[in-house]
């Protein structure tokens, strides 16, 4: 009798463990993004152009280098940061200025956005510059239908003629 | 039912090294039905037969969260009873990382089931890396569209969720370095309960995937596992750059504990050379392994990682107060409080109250009362001192100790147990019979 009542009372223990496991382990649901919403992503890597234009080296300046050195034009190697504008509807909800990655700024400048947007339809803008002055050397404007838990992936890739809109 | 919770929270640490393996054992059988490929990884978890592998695979998720639960409980347990600091450091700052990894071996496993639980989790702690500038590119990129996902990423995902756990694995025996006889081995009852429990869980509610991930869309609805992934939803609720601020606010904060709360320390046990014959009792009984061997083979102490308790000193075969010197110096005692004092309190004892002299732990459940002598530990307290009171003329001797579960000095009742029961040395003579109690002992000749 004692043993039994020691059993019962090792499980009345255990249940609520079991169920306190078993319950957060799966329970409750999140949202990730509102029922309504759709996602919108901006993510794309790209090599901007160089801050300085490539110089060509005169004769005597290469009669000073090294035989195996002697490269006709002398390239700065820092890139010129690039800068993204996304509009919404007509509304500017992004313009970022973003500097190539590496200690000589020589590498590619990254962007990644992630935008919750109300489904339905928008009309998207979305720019690049990535050399130095004004004005853009990309743009792209679509107008798109996005049902709720749908994403709308924006890329760009230079190949390719720049931004693309993936669905 | 209050003892079994008492012995479960004495055993957290054990319980966490039992379902690691639990944890393994039920991975490996999955890792041999998984395929590793994009389009098969899904398919090849549905199709897991409930009985054996659905079993199995409920089994490792529990396991997975209980394991949580238990490093969660053992954390905040040790920080309430402030054990943390001093010659405990090196115990607490080597346990700090193996949160991280615990959580990061975790959510790994997730990802392997390609569904859409798993492309949340795998995206929020993509973006969530991009934000430190982890990575040359943004990590999230490899789940954006099918085209850039290739079954390449699951070799990766299979080498983490195998190399973490084993970093793990090595954290958690350097975490119990500097523990004497470290419990990894879970009570045979206990462990079967705790596998008990599981086993239940698992036929009660069987874990099920989420929908096929699918690169097009955004769950609206997850349903996460809170035990590991409750830092995905505190990223959206905060932002990336807070959730990196929390986590290494907390890392950094757990590891300066131990010297944001400095206390005094006891003096350190010390070695007398003259009396020590390297039988080496002393360094077998540690419980935190201060006392090692010199190259003559007698003991020496490492300062920095003695609690002062006394086992040592209980434990020398030289501490016996039959010894006929004026002065009694032992192999190994405490500076403030030596054998010598103990030998010196027992004969006053046998003076004013030879009718019961009783020993008790200053951590006992009761304080000593007026004349009782208060020990530091009961196993600090060599068996021949039992044995001497009882030929002075006590008529009965009580030694009392901590309650099951609750030593302060982690193995003091342990090793009482095996003194006074004959199977440790120094151990009591045959010709005195100890009788054990709830938290304690009674002596007699016989």
């Amino acid at each position: 009798m004692k043993q039994a009542l020691r059993i019962a009372a090792q499980l009345l223990l255990y249940v609520p463990l079991m169920a306190l496991i078993g319950y957060f382990s799966t329970a409750p649901r999140f949202s990730p993004v509102g029922e309504t919403e759709a996602l919108l992503r901006l993510s794309f890597i790209h090599a901007a152009q160089r801050k300085a234009a490539c110089r060509e080296r005169s004769p005597e300046e290469l009669a000073k280098l090294a035989p195996n050195m002697r490269a006709a034009l002398d390239c700065p190697r820092e890139r010129s940061p690039i800068v993204v504008e996304l509009e919404l509807d007509g509304k500017l909800v992004l313009r970022r200025e973003v500097q190539p990655a590496g200690l000589k700024r020589d590498g590619n400048a990254t962007v990644y956005l992630r935008l919750p947007v109300p489904a339905g339809r928008h009309t998207i803008a979305v720019r690049l510059r990535d050399r130095p002055g004004e004005g853009f050397d990309y743009t792209r404007e679509e107008t798109v239908e996005l049902a709720p838990g749908r994403v709308l992936l924006i890329d760009f890739v230079d190949a390719k003629g720049g931004f693309l809109f993936r669905g | 039912m209050a003892r079994h919770l008492q012995l479960m929270l004495r055993y957290l640490g054990t319980l966490g090294f039992l379902l690691f393996w639990l944890l393994a054992a039920s991975g490996i059988y999955l890792y041999i039905r998984f395929d590793t490929s994009v389009a098969g990884a899904y398919d090849s978890i549905g199709e897991l037969e409930w009985w054996f592998g659905g079993v199995l695979r409920s089994l490792h998720r529990y396991a997975a969260d209980a394991f949580v639960i238990v490093v969660l409980a053992h954390l905040v347990r040790e920080l309430l009873a402030g054990r943390f600091r001093g010659f405990r450091a090196f115990s607490w700052v080597s346990g700090v990382p193996l949160l991280w990894l615990m959580y990061a071996s975790g959510i790994v496993g997730y990802w392997l089931v390609w569904d859409t639980r798993a492309q949340f989790s795998a995206l929020a702690t993509a973006e969530w890396m991009f934000a430190a500038g982890i990575g040359a590119e943004p990590m999230a990129r490899n789940f954006l569209g099918a085209d850039q996902i290739s079954d390449r990423l699951f070799s990766l995902f299979v080498f983490l969720h195998i190399g973490l756990p084993l970093a793990l694995l090595a954290g958690m025996w350097v975490h119990v370095q500097r523990l004497g006889q470290p419990a990894t081995v879970m009570p045979r009852k206990l462990a079967l309960g705790a596998l008990g429990l599981l086993l239940t869980l698992a036929l009660v509610l069987p874990v099920k995937s989420e929908l096929p991930w699918d690169p097009g869309a955004v769950p609206q609805t997850v349903a996460i596992d809170w035990y590991m992934h409750f830092l995905h939803p505190l990223m959206y609720a905060t932002s990336p750059a807070a959730l990196w601020a929390l986590v290494l606010g907390t890392t950094l904060l757990l590891a300066a504990l131990p010297w944001l709360t400095r206390r005094q320390r006891l003096p350190a046990a010390v070695v007398n050379l003259e009396n020590c014959n390297g039988c080496g009792r002393c360094i077998a009984d540690c419980p935190y392994e201060a006392v090692t061997r010199r190259p003559d083979k007698r003991a020496v102490v490492l300062a920095d990682r003695c609690a002062a308790c006394g086992i040592c000193a209980g434990a020398c075969p030289s501490a016996t107060p039959f010894r006929s010197v004026v002065e009694l110096v032992s192999g190994i005692d405490l500076p403030d409080f030596t054998v010598h004092d103990l030998r010196r309190q027992l004969q006053a004892a046998l003076e004013t109250r030879p009718q019961n002299v009783v020993f008790r732990c200053e951590h006992a459940a009761q304080p000593a009362a007026g004349g009782e002598i208060s020990l530091r530990c009961l196993a600090i307290l060599p068996p021949s001192f039992v044995e001497y009171a009882l030929r002075r003329g006590a008529r009965r001797v009580e030694a009392v100790g901590c309650r099951e579960g609750a030593c302060k000095w982690r193995l003091g009742m342990d090793l009482a147990a095996g003194r006074f029961g004959g199977t440790r040395e120094p151990h009591l003579r045959r010709n005195v019979r100890a009788e054990r109690l709830n938290d304690g002992y009674t002596f007699a000749l016989r």
